[in-house]
């Protein structure tokens, strides 16, 4: 009973931390300017394509966002950046929609066949329908209800994020012309925040981060074992 | 220098229909004579134009009169939406990067297997072959395409000249080196400079086009100043840019396009749809400046005059 009243009074009176405010924000504004250079024809010689870039590096942005907050906290104990992970990933999705409506109504005029056409042929393009598939899911399940509802299948299920990221890397590796330093760049940094995953690893890191913390982290309180 | 023609003080738009004009002429007075090689499937055309031999002199460029029906790209799409990695892998900042490339004076070397090795001016160039306007289709292996008005001359005339020996195969193309005023070629990823190539007798056809301006001005930098190729039925990167070195060579070039991804670009690189290639459909292209997509035809929509060049080629393999 109590921890319902907690949770009303929250959601009557949402109290953004000036970060969430920022996280907020920012997740609409590539949008905006998409829109406003789209209707300023500022999207060079071929909006389509560029539109199509914009929003899958701008989904693939947040997604990576939205995966660097555990390890934020497990490293520097940064709990703010928790609150962070679902809207980050919930924007994230948002952006491969577009994306998603961009290609398919925009590019190939909803021409099924064209679209089949394109999906079998082109290696990359199922790849990012793949990682759309599974994180489709956990858009839908992002509500505390469903949270609810799951229980602990929850947390299995949006283990799918560490399939469905790394994916959408591949996405990217495979459609660029022959420089893939900079999508590799993007691969770099998913493997660190998976890797910092791995039980082990965020065992040692958490524990280092407790017989150091004294010296920078003076909120945070010794457990009393460690 | 070249003289200045009308049409360099032509605005695109008076130019357009001055095109226009000239083309209707062109189809009444010519006839099937002159119309030419670049004429799309709906209106096919194999005569091949000869009008500028490599020996005539002509002040005026030639109208090659064109049979196409594809409406020409907006020159601003033309000189703001360039690949062209010597300057940066993204495409709109080449304009401003390329705006103060030296191109004079500028030397091309024709050399290799050939009985008269010349090194031209680019100016003495321009001079030496009569030049000549062509509306090319040019589709981008990224599955993109424009339609271009170049002006220039035969590869052909300038091959004839040379005079290759029986020894001489294929052609090699080499472009700039020069970091200093490329920043592209100071990044070691790509195998600079850039190199390309044709079969001899692709580089004899007669679409095969030494570009040496656009929409009837000279060509702007970013488009590959002051001396390309236009070769219409390839892919876009097989018309190499900036071109100082033209060398006759007996064993077939390799392409820094090969050199950094051999699975993917090939020596012919023909436009074909029936090859797919791993990151772009070749099946459609999206026409730049017009909204949606339209079917990518084999050679580029000139099989007539091409498809000849390849009887009994297995082209899937051959890419």
């Amino acid at each position: 009973m109590e921890a319902v009243r907690v949770q009303d009074r929250a959601r009557l009176n949402p109290r953004f931390t000036p970060l969430q405010l920022l996280a907020h924000i920012g997740a609409w504004i590539p949008l905006f300017v998409l829109l406003w250079d789209a209707s300023h024809h500022q999207l060079t010689a071929n909006p389509i394509l560029e539109a199509t870039h914009r929003t899958g590096t701008t989904a693939l942005v947040l997604l990576v966002f939205s995966l660097a907050c555990t390890p934020l906290n497990v490293l520097f104990g940064f709990r703010q950046a928790i609150k962070l992970r679902r809207p980050l990933g919930v924007y994230g999705l948002m952006y491969i929609g577009v994306h998603l409506f961009i290609f398919a109504v925009l590019d190939y005029g909803l021409d099924l066949d064209m679209i089949r056409d394109t999906v079998v042929e082109q290696r990359f393009v199922l790849v990012g329908l793949a990682s759309f598939l599974m994180l489709l899911p956990l858009g839908v399940t992002s509500t505390r209800g469903w949270m609810k509802r799951l229980g602990k299948r929850w947390i299995k299920l949006h283990r799918l994020v560490y399939l469905a990221v790394p994916l959408a890397v591949v996405h990217y590796v495979w459609l660029v012309k022959a420089d893939i330093r900079v999508p590799l760049q993007y691969g770099a940094v998913v493997a660190i925040l998976l890797f910092l995953r791995i039980p082990r690893v965020r065992h040692f890191f958490s524990s280092l981060r407790y017989r150091l913390a004294p010296r920078f982290d003076s909120n945070l309180a010794r457990p009393s074992k460690v | 220098m070249v003289k200045i023609r009308s049409s360099e003080i032509t605005p695109e738009q008076v130019y357009l229909s001055r095109r226009k004009f000239m083309k209707g002429i062109g189809a009444i007075a010519l006839g099937s004579l002159a119309l030419s090689a670049c004429g799309s499937l709906a209106t096919p055309d194999t005569q091949p134009t000869s009008t500028a031999g490599p020996d005539s002199f002509l002040a005026q460029p030639t109208a090659h009169a064109n049979a196409t029906a594809d409406k020409l790209t907006s020159l601003d799409d033309i000189t703001h939406y360039n690949n062209y990695y010597e300057f940066s892998q993204l495409k709109d900042p080449v304009a401003d990067l390329a705006q103060h490339f030296k191109t004079r004076p500028w030397s091309v070397e024709v050399g290799g297997l050939v009985n008269n090795p010349k090194t031209y001016d680019i100016d003495a160039m321009l001079k030496r072959f009569p030049q000549q306007e062509r509306v090319y289709r040019l589709r981008c292996v990224e599955g993109w395409s424009m339609v271009i008005p170049w002006t220039g001359f035969p590869l052909a005339a300038l091959l004839k000249e040379a005079d290759p020996t029986s020894r001489a195969k294929y052609v090699r193309f080499e472009s700039i080196m020069s970091p200093q005023q490329m920043p592209g070629q100071q990044d070691n990823y790509f195998k600079w400079p850039y190199i390309e190539g044709l079969r001899l007798d692709e580089a004899m056809n007669d679409l095969t086009l030494m570009v040496t301006g656009l929409y009837g001005k000279p060509l702007p930098n970013q488009d590959g100043a002051p001396l390309r190729v236009a070769v219409p039925w390839k892919y876009g990167f097989k018309s190499a840019k900036a071109i100082v070195k033209i060398d006759l060579v007996e064993e077939q070039p390799v392409s820094l396009w090969m050199n950094a991804a051999p699975d993917e670009y090939g020596f012919y690189s023909n436009v074909n749809p029936e090859r797919p290639h791993p990151r772009w459909s070749q099946t459609t292209e999206r026409r730049i400046g017009e909204a949606g997509r339209i079917k990518t035809i084999k050679f580029n929509g000139y099989a007539d005059e091409v498809a000849h060049l390849y009887d009994g080629m297995d082209l899937i393999a051959n890419y």
